[in-house]
């Protein structure tokens, strides 16, 4: 058998070639070896449908990559800039409107500046008493592995503290804009009393990170409407059937399996208009039909952790 | 560098010799699932990046996390389910990593063959000796875990040298003798198995793994929707099938937990297998036995019928 290469700069070194993965952010686990899940009312399947509010800065810095949906012209791109801030001042009030004919619970992803931009909207989400994220500062503050930890410290701070603020809320969830993390992200995240993640799509239900008191909460990128619609080019119709076809396989899988989540990433500066927001309501429509239940990111987790601590369910 | 990789020569799929696979099927129909680990924080390689952003590139590493925590036994259980045993294209290091994985497909007597160690380790950069060395770890890791002398290589994230088909036969020989280190699926050239020139002469043959079928290239790089993915996969094995009528034909599903089984696919690929296996002259089988098969019945045949056309050419 070939001997282990010990020379650090050789492209056949492997010194994490081992058991589980090869990094200590989580533990590694199949999703069918974990006991079943049960969630309130028996219902199988939970659905969390998460609305992004956010704020592409025009003078994007870019660093260390184009956020995904930002600026691609010259400056000013006033094109990209004003079409995002369609779904803030007009795409977000049709999507309200659906989710609360079919009642359905939305959370909502904030980009802190919008927060501060935009005393109407944070004063709405007051009134409506929804669940509120964190989703960074602006769609443009990149959380990535080359940033000084206390320049991130200071970002991640400023974001959560004042969204908390803002909203009144305890806001004990994350998204990072574009999803990017650094290798501390995790940690400045449970030093600033963040409870679960978003960021991570390994997964279909929640699990433990090895950081003490933070979860991962999977919010599914190939689900996403962006990720659909506007990365893969699909029609809106498809972007229904993928949505119908995903939720009918998870609560196939929840009767043998039990409970499955549902996770719905949506943008309204992209399914806010008016051509796309009927392909939304067909979409609540036949899930509000379904045995979901509709909750917010906490509660889903909370139900899912309770279980956790009384040895029912292991992370 | 070479205009031509010289590994087979120009040969028309009208007019070849017969193929009827064991009991007189028409079609061999595999099913290739690509286990494969992509490492976090891979070693930088100056020809190619392994993720695009800097590290912790988490979205990319997390999906193909996915597919090891959550798809591989979807899709499993649905190749279960209408009998198929999957060849696996293996990410060796996933031995190490997650041998229940392993263990599971072991126990349904699935093939594995070498995808390299990690799909974040390419071959590009690597002297002849070190694609040697990795090509020999891959295959006695596979040995070691499960038992089986490696027939078939995919490079590791169909990353390339001049050398590494004849590599991958001269280690199987090395190893195992004839019994290892037969067959390719780095080329797509053709939708019959084709004896692959080597500078060892080994019987060694291509067998067709489509680029156009994986779900991969159909789902990121095509951005093809689910739904059409599945009629893909059936009109792809109608006009195989039909054409199989004349000679034998091959058709095979390459696909990646990560894609394949996520919620909103599985419908699309469970209906287009139900379809495929409903038909009375498929072979189902694994890539092994569709290239022992074609070395033991048919690869005399084809030499001579390459070398005659060989000569109608010039």
């Amino acid at each position: 058998m070939t001997d282990k290469v010990t020379d650090p700069n050789s492209p056949l070194h492997y010194p994490v070639r081992r058991y589980g993965m090869d990094h200590d952010l989580y533990d590694w686990s199949m999703l069918t070896d974990r006991p079943k899940v049960q969630w309130p009312n028996n219902k199988p399947l939970a659905v969390w449908v998460n609305i992004n509010l956010e704020f592409f800065p025009l003078n994007q810095k870019g660093v260390p990559f184009k956020v995904p949906g930002g600026m691609t012209m010259p400056y000013p791109d006033l094109r990209h800039y004003s079409l995002r801030d369609y779904g803030n001042r007009v795409g977000l009030f049709r999507i309200l409107k659906a989710l609360d004919k079919f009642n359905i619970t939305p959370t909502f992803a904030v980009n802190t500046e919008l927060a501060i931009r935009t005393p109407y909207l944070v004063q709405l989400l007051k009134s409506r008493g929804n669940e509120v994220l964190c989703h960074g500062w602006n769609m443009d503050s990149l959380h990535h592995g080359k940033m000084d930890r206390a320049d991130e410290s200071e970002l991640i701070s400023r974001s959560v503290n004042q969204l908390r603020e803002l909203t009144g809320q305890a806001v004990t969830g994350w998204l990072s804009p574009a999803r990017n993390q650094s290798q501390n992200t995790l940690a400045l995240l449970a030093e600033n009393g963040i409870s679960y993640c978003a960021d991570w799509v390994n997964d279909d239900m929640p699990y433990r990170f090895k950081q003490d008191g933070l979860w991962a909460m999977p919010l599914s990128t190939e689900l996403e409407d962006f990720y659909i619609l506007g990365n893969n080019l699909h029609s809106e119709t498809a972007y229904v059937d993928q949505i119908n076809d995903a939720c009918d396989f998870l609560l196939q899988e929840a009767a043998t399996q039990g409970g499955r989540m549902l996770t719905l990433n949506i943008h309204p500066w992209l399914l806010g208009q008016p051509h796309r927001i009927q392909y939304f309501e067909q979409i609540l429509s036949r899930l509000s039909q379904q045995p979901i239940w509709s909750a917010s990111a906490s509660d889903i987790l909370q139900a899912f952790t309770a279980q956790q601590a009384a040895g029912t369910v292991e992370s | 560098m070479k205009a031509d990789p010289s590994f087979y020569d120009y040969w028309p799929y009208q007019d070849r010799p017969k193929i009827r696979w064991p009991n007189g099927k028409k079609l061999a129909f595999w099913v290739a699932p690509n286990i494969e680990f992509y490492e976090l924080n891979p070693p930088e390689n100056p020809h190619r990046k392994a993720w695009p952003q800097p590290y912790p590139a988490i979205q990319g590493y997390g999906i193909r996390d996915y597919g090891n925590r959550v798809g591989h036994q979807r899709q499993m259980a649905l190749l279960d389910k209408y009998g198929i045993r999957g060849s696996i294209s293996l990410s060796t290091a996933l031995c190490e990593h997650h041998p229940e994985i392993i263990q599971m497909c072991k126990d349904r007597n699935w093939e594995f063959f070498s995808h390299g160690i990690y799909n974040t380790r390419y071959t590009y950069g690597l002297s002849e000796q070190q694609e040697r060395d990795m090509i020999r770890d891959s295959m006695e890791t596979i040995y070691r875990h499960t038992g089986q002398h490696c027939a078939g290589y995919l490079a590791p994230a169909l990353s390339h040298s001049e050398l590494t088909l004849d590599l991958f036969a001269e280690v199987g020989t090395e190893l195992f003798g004839n019994d290892a280190g037969f067959y390719t699926c780095d080329l797509f050239h053709d939708d019959q198995p084709t004896p692959i020139k080597l500078r060892s002469d080994k019987r060694f043959v291509s067998i067709p793994y489509s680029l156009e079928m994986n779900d991969t290239i159909a789902y990121v790089v095509n951005k093809v929707e689910p739904r059409r993915y599945g009629q893909m996969l059936k009109d792809n094995f109608d006009r195989l099938y039909q054409e199989g009528e004349e000679s034998g034909t091959i058709m095979c599903i390459p696909t990646h937990n990560y894609q394949v089984a996520c919620p909103h696919r599985m419908k699309a690929f469970e209906e287009a297998l139900d379809y495929i296996t409903s038909h009375p002259d498929v072979w189902v089988t694994t890539g092994r036995e569709i290239a022992d098969y074609y070395r033991e019945h048919y690869y005399d045949a084809a030499l001579a019928d390459i070398s005659a056309k060989l000569g109608a050419n010039k």
